[in-house]
């Protein structure tokens, strides 16, 4: 169980808003993760670059608060390998299939108000949560 | 001032990667101050029978109350400051694989609770089960590329 905080997370996501409307202002581009990662695994020639260039910001971020702050993010994971490796496969398998994630359907699709964005938010919301309910619910 | 053709050059090559890096930095600070880097917060969003955390909403509310206007002002441009034209998706119509590829990836996130973002910013921690579900990712990535060349390479 985590507490529920709204402030924090309406602040970091308006913060996850603006990089991802200043990354289309300044390169043309949408802050997809699963795409700018898959891009990176294709190696298109000249489209590299800006794909590492935005994963290495991501680090940065990371370790500028992990500095600032003095201590670390929490990152509670109680999945074990076996579910992490199936878990990991078809996040990637599906993300590529079906064009997208949580970022770049989820925010930058739905704000350029894309049905296809939309429909895909829905579904992975849907099956999200089915699967949550099956594992915690009916299976334990 | 007077600029050489040599320092223009190099300015064009620096400064979009500077914004993609800023852009980066940005986007995992939203995810880490937002909670949801943390997978254990992202499957309590999901645990809607259970005790329900509903932040991950306000998360996407606050992401569309900046991304939705802002979108619309950029896109009004002719293009974006240091590439031609806006990249964006063209594809309009709703295939079977949109739905099937978010249903996959939705059980993947709901089995544990990480998309890529914030599993590619927690690597940070240098975490063995982090890493290992980073890989297992990419490894799903390529498995879709290939097994899609080769029912393309069949027709």
């Amino acid at each position: 169980m985590t507490p529920f905080t709204p402030v924090s997370g309406f602040l970091g996501g308006m913060l996850i808003g603006f990089a991802a409307v200043l990354l289309l202002l300044a390169n043309g581009r949408i802050a997809g993760v699963s795409g700018i990662i898959g891009g990176l695994l294709t190696r298109i020639r000249g489209d590299v670059a800006w794909r590492a260039a935005f994963v290495v910001g991501v680090w940065l971020g990371a370790l500028i608060y992990w500095i600032a702050r003095g201590e670390l993010f929490a990152v509670e994971s109680v999945a074990s390998w076996p579910v992490l490796l199936i878990a990991g496969l078809l996040v990637g398998f599906g993300t590529r299939m079906g064009g997208g994630c949580t970022s770049g359907h989820g925010v930058c699709g739905i704000a350029r108000l894309s049905k296809r964005s939309i429909i895909a938010t829905a579904v992975f919301m849907g099956s999200g949560i089915a699967t949550v309910f099956v594992t915690r619910h009916v299976l334990v | 001032m007077y600029l050489s053709e040599a320092m223009k050059k190099s300015a064009n090559t620096a400064l979009p990667l500077f914004f993609a890096l800023l852009s980066g930095t940005l986007f995992s600070l939203g995810l880490i101050v937002s909670g949801m880097v943390n997978p254990a917060k992202v499957l309590a969003f999901l645990d809607v029978a259970g005790n329900w955390d509903p932040t991950l909403a306000f998360v996407m509310l606050g992401a569309l109350a900046v991304a939705t206007p802002g979108f619309r002002i950029v896109l009004r441009r002719r293009g974006p400051w240091f590439a031609d034209r806006f990249a964006l998706p063209t594809k309009s119509d709703l295939e079977p694989r949109l739905a099937l590829g978010a249903a996959l990836f939705g059980i993947g996130w709901g089995l544990a609770g990480f998309c890529p973002g914030p599993a590619v910013t927690a690597l940070v921690t240098a975490r063995g089960d982090i890493v290992l579900f980073v890989a297992a990712m990419l490894a799903g990535t390529l498995i879709h590329d290939w097994v899609e060349r080769r029912t393309q390479a069949r027709r």
